[in-house]
């Protein structure tokens, strides 16, 4: 399927670690990158740079910078003023309060950044001011250089139409649908009908997902476009959209190139990123399964066609749709270093960043297209601070109570611009870390994925490491078959967590009662003098009952040294392990074969939580006596939450279209709450006459806080 | 004489088992009136036969009988209100097989109102008392049995409670009650109450001596309260138990108020309004087996160490600590804390913890609630906790970040002075080990009261972001620049100067700054050194604290 294969001596280069950190403040941020080229000490670049970005991609570029001997400057807001990025960096400069606009979108604060400290070349980093031509074109102006695309080819294709135009001209496959600014929710449902459903509607400005509704009617038009214009004018400050057909069941498949100012360009092969929830993507890796060479070939040139045209310089992605017969259409060019540039670094051996500076400089490519490679295979899972059970990932926010990346583990690359003790808040983009993992074959890549998220250790907010385990283990994702739409086809009522098969589930009840029996021990070794002596309960056979979800299991257990031997449910579990109580991996060979559990909590009344293959799970463990007697303990009744509405994340309050006394029907709107830069519409469950309402316009709100009652 | 009163009470059992099956006529809060035979047949008539049973035979039926307690119509009555019987109590919480019995075979000796009557007499009465192991360490237990009598207390009960608390004494080994009473028995009047105040004394004897821990598994009211009270932790379980003096009747009568059992005296009144109870659980599986976790913290009695456990814990956790109570449990073993009153004065945080396997106890300021100012009722809190631990040998860990005392006409009409000297006199008299840590704000009287150097403490540490100081700068600059035209250039002064460890640390008040991920590496290796700490107050028959 990979068009190049790998020689073994070629392969063992990959891993040579390539750099050494100057400066070892660092710590949160890899300490090893798959670098094939070395860096050239005698090209000089810059003295110093400033990084006008924050979290892992601040880091990222700092880590390069230091690599290459330029000095680092960091920009953050108050709120960040102990974050990673600006411990790592030289200096650090605050830009303003929390909100985006106030600091890392506030141009002017920069600008004063660049000048107090001389910096000068600015990286952008994605998103914020990576794509802003007004930025570009401010730096432009003081004599800064900016690591990225001249203005030029920002501005060409920054914007969605004229993007599609040049696109065209170059001789790009294109997706047929309106190029045009749409003005009126009307003008959008005439558009629309033209097109002829689905279409796709989006902000001219905006990438990533932000700003973007697929509509399949006229109701959903308006809706969308109410939402799409309101979230481009928050994010971007320009609310412009366009609306153009929707391919249905696409994959999405994207090119990275890299050009110079003398003219070269090359296509860095292909990143599959079929892998979305609300067109946002979770799961990426390179190369993709679903191209052959003659696709790769043909996109990568078409690419490069298009990044000549508009005279590119420095990284860029040109991404495609590509259907089912690997027809493919031009989306959009995105002017700016991507956040899943990883997994072409590793397959390509190339430092992108690096890459980005030398080039800004003014530089030649090093390289040319055929001395790039394909090399193994690499897969980033964005590991992000998000509720995957509610609509495939709401944010949540809270402090990293522990953290612990899978660093252990060979092959693990982890971007992250956070560590243990920081908070995730609602100022923010809500991602905690982009977990890269490698091998010779895919794997072998898979398998390393797989170690990695039950390696990765992340307490204090609700994260989405069950559902990437659930994908990357999935028969579909395996074989490689998957399109945009492969999360809601595969979980059509939502993502329900991890399904345990009898075994898994066997191997789950012994595990918790192995846990259970250690912490029983372990309660009965108390050191030091006693006047009354301790009589601990010689034991080496228990009685357990494990409770998860409705049943309740009868389980024996006879224990001789670290061995666990379980019975349960007709069949018998053997369990090795020598807990460790205070550490949150529970590394245990389950039936011969190597398990990573996690214990989250454990307490007195026999409640254990644990994390396996991915998915968290509620046991309770009891003795047989306790057990028994449970039965005669009252069912607690649960509050009746179908007339309450409470806040399903935190956030703030954009508007409530509801008051007391209303009668709102199922499904209409009650009130809208913007989090991490996403509007969310809340509606009724049921038709009812509004009791009370306890939230207003501007407001913040907690997870679970009370916003409306309905009688 | 013997073989005829067997014969009497074997068939007085059956009676009684009969009468049984009624359920009790009444409970009345604060007595019960046990119910007593009325069937004419039995009345006056006894039977006079030689026992066909041997003395074997009848211990054994005794014994038999003993263990059902009221019979099990009552036992079913029981369970069906979601309670456990007092047996299954005491098997759960106590290690399998340790339980060691103790008058299994008292009864009452009242012969009022017909409870002389075999049918009215149970072996073993009201109460369930022995010893047993928790996790291999002695324990002393009382479980009341609600199935006989509605568990009420009569002088054989009183006397059995008692037995096993003068011989928790004696050994040196906590005691635990299992409360689940009616009140008094009535029929025995001033016999029952005698049974209270003897109960109470030996609460208060062995107040400090060692621990007392109450479990409210049921009604506890009238005179009853006061002995969860004398002990040094009440426990309730949520739904079943109840803790008043008077029922609602009585106080509908007096004050003319409407409130149900659960708004006067349920758990959640007692762990959030009243303060009386120390922590509250789902119900009677849960109580017990937390009850066996937070024993594992206690030293049997004032003559032992506290506990240290086995521990997994690396001592030194490089933590990016910014306000200690969401960290707390990552400075301390495993992170287990057992929080004392968490839903009652949260202006205050109080519970044990392990640091490298050593019961500690935890006092910190809570900066989330009322900013962590000191109350009425967060220092009266405080100085209960600190002054059990003193008394138990446990090293007390003391986590600063108070801005003062509250003001208001509030608190002083409530007596704040008179309580807040309190937590003052607990921490200046305490001879435990002392750490205090001063995280942020220690600001006026209230810097002084937790836990300073000046009161003996042995080690004190501040963080980095720590200010000590009278007050913020912004009330102190408007006191020394009273009138001054530019008051922000004077508070950035008084912040330079006061807001930070130096003013503490350049006279000794604080013996290090130190970083806060070092903070659980400091104290494990301050502990170890002064575990053999000693110091003793001036000779006194005992200090008169300001109550």
């Amino acid at each position: 399927m990979a068009a190049h294969s790998l020689s073994p001596p070629l392969r063992g280069l990959l891993f040579t670690v390539k750099y050494v950190s100057l400066h070892s403040r660092c710590c949160a941020v890899h300490s090893k990158a798959h670098y094939s080229t070395v860096y050239n000490p005698n090209e000089k670049t810059f003295d110093k740079i400033l990084i006008a970005n924050r979290g892992e991609i601040a880091c990222r570029v700092i880590k390069t910078c230091k690599k290459m001997g330029i000095q680092t400057v960091a920009v953050h807001s108050d709120v960040d003023s102990s974050a990673v990025h600006v411990k790592m960096a030289d200096e650090a400069i605050c830009v303003g309060p929390a909100p985006t606009n106030k600091s890392y979108l506030n141009m002017d604060a920069i600008m004063d950044a660049i000048r107090v400290t001389g910096a000068q070349a600015v990286h952008p980093g994605y998103g914020f001011l990576s794509e802003n031509k007004e930025f570009a074109k401010r730096l432009a102006a003081e004599g800064v250089m900016f690591i990225g695309p001249d203005t030029h080819a920002i501005q060409a294709m920054g914007d969605k139409i004229e993007s599609k135009l040049i696109a065209k001209a170059a001789k790009v496959n294109t997706i047929p649908g309106f190029d045009g600014v749409v003005k009126t929710a009307e003008d959008a449902v005439k558009i629309a009908q033209e097109i002829g459903y689905p279409v796709m509607i989006k902000a001219s400005a905006g990438g990533g997902g932000k700003g973007m509704r697929i509509a399949w009617n006229d109701d959903e038009t308006r809706e969308g476009f109410r939402f799409s214009s309101q979230e481009a004018a928050s994010s971007f400050g320009d609310d412009r959209l366009l609306i153009e057909k929707y391919i249905d069941n696409p994959r999405h498949i994207e090119i990275q190139v890299l050009a110079d100012k003398h003219g070269n360009a090359l296509w860095l092969n292909e990143r599959e990123c079929s892998i979305q929830r609300r067109n946002q993507k979770v799961v990426e890796e390179a190369p993709s399964t679903f191209l052959d060479p003659v696709t790769r070939r043909a996109m990568g040139e078409q690419a490069v066609q298009l990044a000549k045209a508009v005279q590119y310089s420095s990284a860029g992605t040109v991404e495609f749709l590509v259907d089912s017969k690997k027809n493919f259409y031009f989306l959009e060019m995105n002017t700016r270093l991507q956040v899943e540039h990883p997994i072409t670094e590793c397959i390509t051996g190339l430092d992108l960043v690096e890459q980005m500076i030398r080039v800004a400089k003014g530089y030649q490519l090093q390289h040319k297209q055929e001395d790039i490679p394909i090399n193994g295979w690499a897969i980033e899972s964005r590991v992000y601070a998000e509720d995957p059970y509610k609509s495939f990932g709401l944010p949540s926010i809270g402090r990293l109570s522990q953290y612990q990346e899978p660093l252990n583990l060979s092959n693990v690359r982890v971007d992250s611009g956070i560590q243990e003790g920081s908070d995730i808040s609602i100022y923010y983009d809500p991602m905690i870390s982009k977990l890269v993992t490698y091998g010779a074959t895919r794997n072998e890549a898979l398998a390393k994925m797989e170690d990695a998220l039950d390696n990765y250790v992340i307490r204090g907010v609700t994260h989405n490491i069950p559902l990437l385990r659930e994908i990357i283990t999935h028969p579909r994702f395996i074989s490689g078959d998957i399109s945009t739409n492969f999360l809601p086809e595969v979980y059509p009522d939502g993502f329900k967590g991890h399904q345990l098969e009898v075994d898994a589930r066997r191997e789950l009840l012994a595990s918790a009662a192995a846990l259970y029996i250690a912490a029983q021990l372990r309660s009965q070794k108390v050191l030091g003098d006693q006047r009354v002596s301790t009589i601990p309960v010689k034991c080496t056979h228990w009685e357990l009952c494990v409770e998860l979800g409705e049943g309740c299991h009868a389980m024996e257990v006879t224990k001789s040294g670290d061995v666990y031997n379980v019975e349960v449910d007709g069949g018998k579990v053997e369990v090795i392990g020598a807990f460790n109580l205070a550490s949150p991996l529970l590394p245990l060979t389950i039936n011969g074969s190597d398990r990573m559990l996690q214990c989250l909590s454990r307490d007195a009344s026999g409640m254990i939580v644990l994390q396996y293959l991915g998915t968290v799970f509620k046991v309770r463990v009891l003795s047989k006596l306790a057990s028994e007697l449970n039965s005669y303990m009252p069912e607690k009744v649960p509050e009746d939450t179908s007339s309450i509405l409470r806040s399903p994340m935190p956030g703030t309050v954009v508007a409530v279209s509801i008051k007391p006394g209303d009668t709102v029907a199922e499904g209409q709107e009650i009130c809208v709450i913007e989090a991490m830069k996403m509007q969310n519409s809340l509606t009724a469950a049921r038709q009812a006459k509004v009791k009370s309402v306890h939230c207003k316009p501007g407001e913040t709100v907690g997870e679970g806080d009370l916003l409306v009652e309905l009688q | 004489m013997a073989a005829f009163s067997v014969a009497r009470s074997s068939c007085g059992l059956v009676n009684g088992l009969r009468v049984s099956f009624r359920s009790l006529t009444q409970v009345k809060y604060g007595a019960v009136s046990a119910s007593v035979a009325q069937t004419n047949l039995h009345r006056g008539c006894r039977w006079y036969s030689v026992s066909h049973l041997s003395v074997r035979e009848r211990i054994e039926k005794k014994r038999k009988a003993a263990l059902v307690g009221g019979g099990q119509k009552r036992i079913d009555a029981q369970h069906k209100r979601g309670k456990l019987t007092a047996r299954e109590r005491v098997e759960l919480l106590l290690d399998p097989e340790s339980f060691v019995e103790s008058d299994m075979f008292v009864e009452h000796r009242c012969s009022d109102f017909g409870m002389e009557e075999d049918r009215n007499k149970f072996p073993g009465d009201s109460v369930v008392t022995g010893r047993g192991r928790i996790n291999g360490r002695l324990v002393y237990v009382f479980s009341q049995d609600f199935t006989v009598f509605g568990g009420s207390l009569s002088g054989a009960h009183a006397q059995k409670i008692c037995k096993i608390m003068d011989q928790a004494m004696t050994v040196g080994a906590p005691v635990i009650g299992l409360n689940d009473s009616g009140g008094a028995r009535i029929q025995e009047g001033v016999e029952s109450l005698a049974g209270y105040a003897d109960i109470f004394l030996r609460n208060v004897m062995a107040s400090g001596v060692v621990p007392q821990i109450s479990l409210i598994m049921g009604p506890c009211a009238g005179g009853a309260v006061y002995s969860p009270a004398l002990t040094d932790f009440t426990f309730m379980v949520k739904d079943t138990s109840y803790l008043f003096i008077t029922g609602p009747d009585v106080v509908k009568s007096v004050t003319n108020e409407d409130v149900t059992q659960e708004e006067l005296g349920g758990a959640k009144t007692h762990t959030t309004v009243s303060g009386v109870a120390h922590h509250a659980f789902e119900n009677d599986i849960e109580a017990l087996l937390n009850l066996r976790e937070f024993f594992n913290f206690l030293p049997l009695s004032n003559q032992d160490p506290a506990p240290i456990r086995e521990c997994h814990d690396p001592r030194y956790q490089p933590k990016l600590t910014t306000c200690w109570t969401s960290f707390k449990q990552y400075i301390v073993d495993a992170k287990d804390f057992f929080e004392i009153m968490p839903n009652y004065a949260k202006n205050i945080v109080v519970g044990f913890a392990r640091m490298n396997g050593r019961t500690v106890g935890i006092v910190g300021n809570q900066p989330k609630v009322a900013s962590g100012c000191l109350d009425i009722n967060s220092s009266v809190k405080g100085a209960r906790f600190v002054r059990f631990c003193d008394a138990f040998n446990i090293p007390i860990i003391t986590f600063v970040d108070v801005p003062g005392f509250l003001p208001g006409t509030a608190q002083e009409y409530g007596g704040i002075i008179r309580h807040g000297a309190k937590l003052l006199f607990a921490f200046a008299e305490a001879t435990v080990p002392k750490i205090t840590i001063i995280t942020r704000k220690a600001y006026g009287g209230a810097y002084d009261v937790m836990s300073s150097k000046h009161l003996r403490g042995d080690v004190n540490y501040a963080w980095p972001t720590a200010e000590v100081a009278v007050m913020g700068a912004k009330g102190a600059v408007q006191i020394i620049f009273r009138g001054k035209e530019n008051q922000a250039e004077a508070e950035a002064e008084y912040v330079d100067k006061f807001a930070n460890p130096f003013p503490a640390a350049v006279r000794g008040f604080v013996d290090d700054i130190i970083e806060p991920a070092t903070t659980r590496k400091k104290i494990c290796s301050d502990l170890e050194v002064l575990a053999s700490k000693k110091q003793v107050n001036p000779w006194k028959k005992h200090a008169n604290i300001p109550l």
